[in-house]
Order: structure tokens, then sequence, then C-alpha cells
């Protein structure tokens, strides 16, 4: 039965509306223009994450006809069906919901990780509520602080679930799920294990799609603040893509702004003593993956040879696929590149202690807080990166130094670690950094100038997608898949042998870092994602340097220190290994 | 202490070998069943360890917490282990009306036990449960599979006396 092909008919506030059949009650009253408050319901189609349970109760409308209250989100459209959103009935059910919902909530919103960024607390304000009529028990949980990630604060779950078809469905990780029944409820992991001792891979989805302050990113502010007023420390700080094409919205200004130059003055008001770009480390990725890519193909090594940039995709394949553990690069991520070289060869260059050094990244990435912490980043006492903030830790940093982010002015990274090309820039958006290899790729198999370095057939927002270049006499097979839901699928079709490909790219977010979990809220919103997409490689384009290894710096680095990619120097710093972890 | 309970060596060999026959034998899709995984696991070892919970999990490809959330959404399932007598207590609506909340307190303080918990002499376990559907003998309670409807609670210790004669079993 083809459902969709049939239009039915129904009344929204009097307004009549064809929609296709199958729809909710919801789509049809967005339809008519009319404004339906919704909670738990959470529809990002273009990134493939539906939550439509219908336990929240605060998108009831009124059916006329049966005279009954249906919840929008999940009621079908029937024909001839006559519906009212803002009769007295819809209006009290919908407020009592609400306040059913606030009254078990703590209602600490002035100190909330969330407090202005929060669903609860719009709604509260959206449906007047200035009392709330309703007293009773309150949950009362431990709030989990011992992962390197992810705070949950269960108090303030209000059990919409959103979490749980992120973690569950679209990124296959079952972490979280419902425990018990009735008041009980609780959305947890199992046997309530603390978050790090799961398979949790810090993706930090859950926390971009909480509609309240119950999970929420460790904050490591108070850290970051201590180290810069610490004279003894020289505090160094690096800035991954995705966060100068995010970091505005914070700030009031439109999705896609590009706000690099204001970044790189706003940390240097912060106080660090120099500012580095993670593009730099990009590019220098590259040049490492690139020639490991090459060494792979030539020698009969592992193939295909995945990217390991995203450390929520690193933790995953660990936990979910540790027969695989061959195929991801063996190159650290930008992020962990940038540590290991600005602690030596930066050290080394400007005659201070690598002690001395704290370096701090901004990410737009929940996970890099994990990885950054992990034994394998270790060298001699000290870690590649100290502290990870995420894109919105930084931006409340600015708020609370009182630094006007509009007014600042456009500034440029430091010397040294601060040039990058138009293919580090991509390295923020799913598909970015096969394609910057393969530009390198490119040149370094054929020794010739790739003319376009545009390859359009990488780019786009499909869960999967797959490319296939020539690169002389070879054809690259390249796949890429964003969420790892799809990782998982890919990574199946590779273990059972239906798939060949030489390389592939995954990112655990949707739309790759732009969507990554430390972003600001896009609160449902894909055309965000859409938006700091279209950014990057507007970046990308108008750079004039936009293959990796037309760096200068990155060349300078391999002249004066490296030797060349893959040497045994460059080995001790930009590469790792991994390890099998408990599936949980 | 947590890392012990995960750790799926420590169960006996024997009857997970029975487990996995029992998964073996299922027709279908297995995911959907694992109710009846969890049914016959519970048969097997008494009750439902996290360590068995995980062998569970990973036996149908599901994850910790999905299997844990079933396990704790039915009452019928154990995480600890039980006496040799379950006794439910049925809080439905209609049990509740007729006084199943007396009943439940006067069986736990004759036993000597909170809800939930082993009795100290290891042979009971009570457990305050949802509508087992037999309404019209409210206030109900079970033991093992033995029904007892209209019950009065003068009438419980007479009806637990006739358990307490025997030993537990190992």
């Amino acid at each position: 039965m083809k459902l969709i092909d049939k239009m039915i008919q129904c009344k929204i506030n009097g307004i009549t509306v064809n929609v296709e059949a199958g729809s909710t009650v919801l789509d049809a009253a967005e339809k008519a223009g009319i404004h339906v408050p919704t909670l738990c319901h959470l529809d990002l189609h273009d990134v493939g994450i539906v939550n439509q349970n219908a336990n929240c109760r605060v998108c009831m409308v009124e059916d006329e006809k049966r005279g009954t209250l249906v919840p929008s989100c999940a009621e079908k459209v029937t024909d001839g069906m006559r519906i009212q959103t803002d009769s007295l009935k819809a209006v009290m059910a919908r407020r009592t919901s609400l306040e059913l919902l606030l009254s078990n909530h703590p209602q600490d919103c002035l100190t909330c990780v969330k407090n202005l960024d929060c669903e609860l607390q719009s709604l509260a304000y959206e449906m007047n509520i200035k009392e709330i009529h309703y007293h009773g028990e309150k949950m009362s949980h431990p709030k989990d602080l011992t992962s390197r990630g992810i705070t949950k604060d269960t108090n303030k779950c209000i059990m919409c679930r959103r979490c749980v078809t992120m973690c569950d469905e679209v990124q296959t990780v079952g972490v979280l799920s419902p425990l018990k029944r009735g008041f009980d409820v609780v959305v947890a992991t199992a046997f309530h294990l603390d978050l790090g001792q799961t398979s949790c891979t810090y993706c930090g989805q859950c926390v971009s799609v909480c509609p309240t302050g119950a999970l929420a990113e460790m904050n490591d502010a108070p850290k970051v603040w201590r180290a810069l007023n610490d004279k003894q420390n020289h505090v160094v700080v690096q800035v991954a893509p995705a966060v100068r094409v995010a970091v505005g919205e914070m700030f009031g200004y439109a999705p896609g702004e590009i706000s690099t130059g204001k970044v790189v003055s706003g940390l240097r008001r912060l106080g660090f003593d120099k500012v580095f770009d993670t593009n730099f480390a990009a590019d220098l990725t590259i040049i490492e993956e690139a020639n490991e890519l090459i060494n792979r193909i030539e020698t009969g090594g592992t193939l295909p040879m995945l990217t390991s940039c995203c450390p929520a995709w690193v933790q995953f394949i660990e936990a979910q696929f540790p027969e695989l553990l061959s195929v991801p690069s063996s190159c650290k991520s930008p992020q962990q590149m940038m540590g290991a070289v600005t602690k030596s060869y930066y050290a080394d260059k400007t005659g201070i202690d690598p002690k001395d050094i704290v370096m701090v990244s901004i990410m737009p990435c929940v996970a890099k807080k994990a990885e950054a912490a992990r034994e394998e980043f270790n060298r001699q006492g000290l870690q590649d990166v100290d502290f990870v903030l995420t894109t919105r830790e930084f931006s409340r940093m600015l708020k609370e130094a009182a630094i006007d982010f509009k007014k600042l002015p456009e500034e440029s990274f430091d010397e040294l670690l601060g040039e990058s090309t138009g293919a580090a820039t991509i390295f923020g958006t799913t598909g970015g950094v096969i394609e910057a290899a393969t530009r390198t790729a490119y040149e370094m198999v054929t020794g010739k100038e790739l003319k376009d370095v545009n390859f359009k057939q990488m780019r786009g927002l499909e869960g999967i997608r797959e490319a296939q270049v020539e690169v002389g006499d070879v054809t690259l097979r390249i796949g890429i898949a964003h969420e790892l839901g799809n990782a998982r699928k890919l990574l199946e079709s590779i273990r059972d042998g239906k798939n060949h490909f030489d390389a592939i790219e995954i990112m655990a977010c949707p739309g790759g870092c732009i969507g990554g979990g430390g972003q600001p809220y896009h609160h449902g919103n894909t055309d965000i994602l859409k938006k700091r997409q279209q950014a990057l490689y507007k970046l990308d384009g108008a750079m004039k340097k936009r293959k990796s290894h037309e760096n200068d710096m990155v060349m300078k680095l391999y002249e004066d220190y490296l030797e060349k990619p893959g040497s045994p120097k460059a080995h001790e710093l930009l590469h790792t290994t991994y390890s099998t972890k408990a599936r949980i | 202490m947590r890392e012990k309970i995960l750790d799926r060596s420590t169960l006996d060999t024997a009857l997970l070998a029975r487990l996995d026959a029992y998964i073996d034998s299922l027709k279908g899709d297995k995911q959907e069943q694992l109710i009846h995984v969890l049914h016959k696991a519970q048969e097997l070892f008494g009750h439902l360890p996290h360590n068995l919970q995980l062998y569970v999990a990973h036996a149908l490809g599901l994850s910790g917490a999905r299997v844990n959330g079933v396990v704790t959404f039915y009452s019928f399932f154990n995480e600890e282990p039980v006496g040799k007598y379950v006794t439910s207590v049925c809080m439905g609506t209609a049990c509740f009306v007729k006084g199943a909340d007396k009943v439940l307190e006067r069986t736990l303080n004759l036993l000597g036990t909170k809800k939930g918990e082993m009795s100290p002499d290891g042979l009971f376990t009570v457990k305050d449960i949802r509508c087992i559907g037999a309404c019209g003998l409210a206030p109900v309670v079970t033991i093992n599979e033995k029904v007892y409807g209209k019950v009065k609670v003068g009438q419980i210790d007479d009806i637990l006396s006739r358990y307490r004669g025997e030993k537990r079993a190992d």
C-alpha cells in the first residue's frame, strides 16, 4: 500500500490543509502556519534522526469530532479531521503536562549549564507558567561526573528519550536506556554504571539533543582559567576548523558566519600566549595519512585505510569492531599532532621547557576531551593536550570575561604553527578529510599538478557516500560515512567482504564536526548544519593554497625536525596504536 | 566490585551451554525474543545477575542497557538472588483498594525482611507487583505458582507457615 501518494484533507483551527496520508497533526499544523509547542519530539529528517514517542504530552491538541485530546506529534491525520490547537481544553492539557514535568524538575535555572539555552525553560516562558500547582516527590539521583567528557544529572531528565534514540538508533552505541517503570523510570546506563565504565564514545550527540541540562559536557573552563593565571605557564591554544563557522551563533550571528579573526583576537584577550591553528596540524595529518595510504597500497598493506581523526569513531571501533583494529590509520588526530608538535618542535625552537607549556584546544567536540586524556598520548609524563574546551565552553569564557565578540578585531594566527590551506579547513565537514587527502595523494602519486581540487562527489550530507578517483594508473575507491550507525553499516559490509574500498573517512556526528557534540545547540534546525558546511567550503574556495603539501610551515617542520613523512621521528610524535575496549 | 559483577567468565558454563542451546533453538528474529531468553536464563540461574544480562545482550547482539531496561521493567525478573518462595503481593488498583498495602506490610513484618530482599532464613523474597489480572480475587498474593485470593491480613501467618516447615533446598 503506497500511502504516501494519497493526499487527504483536514482542518486545523478552521484552516483547510491538504497533507500526504501518513502525516502527523503536527506536520499539518506546520503547513497551516500554526505553531504547536513540542518538547520530546525531535525530527531531523536531513540527518536521519526522528524521536517521536509522544511521551511528554506537551503537544496535546483537541480532535473536535471525537472530542478527545491527541498528541499532535504522533497522531496521524485522517481524512476530514478537525483539530483545534488553541481550545481551552487543549491549552489547559498542555499546561498541565508541562507543570507536571516542572514539578519534578530542580528549579535551579540560574546556575544551570543550560540557562537561556533550555527547551524546558523556553516552554515555561512560552506557556506563561507563573506558578506550579503540583507538589510532590521529586527524583533524587546522584550526578555522574566520572567520565572524561559527559556529565549526567538525572534529576534534570524529563524522559523525552531523545538521547536514547540518538545513542541507540542513530549511533548504535546503545549506552543509554530507560530502566525500571512508573515513577522510578530513569534513563540510565546498564546497571547504573558510570558512563566511563561503558562503551560510550563521548560523541556528545546525546548532549546535542538533550532539551534540558540533564546531559552536558564536562566543564573544563575553571582549569583553563587557573592555567591562564599561573605566570609560570606558557599557555598555547589551538582552534579546530568547525569552531570558526559556528561560534558566531553564540553571539547573535547568523549560522555560517565565518569568525576566524575574532576567535583569534578573543583568545588573545583571554590571555593565551600563542594562538595556533588546528588546521596546521590538519595539513600535517594529511601528509602523514596520504603517505601511509600510498604505502599501504604499494606494499600490499591492510586496505581499506580508515581515517582516525574522529575520537568518537576511534572509541567506537575499539569497542564494537575489535577484529578491525588494523584498518584505521595509525595517524594521531590533528588535535593530538598539534599538541605533540607544540611540546617538541615548538618548545625546541623557542627554548621553552615543554613542562611549562599548557596546551589547550577549542573543539566542536566532546570526545576530544576523552581523546586528550588517553594514555597513548602521554610522552615523558606530559599529555600532548592538557585541556579541551568545546565551542560552547569557549563562548562562555568570552562572556565571562565580558569580551564583546562583535567588537573584536580580526587577527591572524601566530607564526610557526599557524599557517593552513583550504584542504585543512574542510576537515570540519563530512567528506572533507578524504577530499583533502585525495588532493595530496594525487600529486604525491602522479607527480603532476591537480588542476581541479574540487571533488564534488565526496561532498554532501548523505549518510553513506562512495566515490572513485583516478590517481595515475590507480582507481582509488573511497567510502564516506557520518554518524556511527552509518559507519557500522559500512564496516559490516567490509568485514563481510561485500564492499571494497581503499580509503574510508568516518565522522561520528551528523554532518561531521560542524554538527559536533560541543557546537552551539541547533535545537532541531538542520539548516544550521548546512550553513556551517557551506561556510567551510567557502573558506576553502577562497584560499590561495588548497593542498596540504603546499603549507610552507608544515614543509619547514619536516625540513627542520621530522625529516620526511613516516620517518621514525614522525612515528614517535604523530602516530599511535589502538586497543580493544569493553563493549557494554 | 563492579568489575567482578560484569565478568562473564564466572558464570556456570554448564548452565550457559543450556542457555546457548535454547537461544540456538529459537526461530526467527532472536532479538525480538529477548523476554523468552531472559525467562529461560532466570529459570536456569535462579536470578539475572549483571554479568548474565551482559551475556544475553552479547548473545543476541543487543546493548547491555536495553537488556537491563527490560529486566528492570518487569517485576517477574530478579536481578538479585531470591528465596525459595517468591511471594508476590499484587498492588494493582483492585487489590490496592482491598487493602493490599496492609497485606504487604504484614507479610514483610512477619518475615522480618524488606521489599525485594531475601528473608533472613533464605526462604522468602517478597515483591509488590503490578496487576496480575485476577481482580475478582482481590487482594491477591501468589507464592511461586500458587495463587491465594481474598487474602485477609489475619490469614497471612497461616499461609506462610505452610512453607516455613521446609528447609532450603541448597
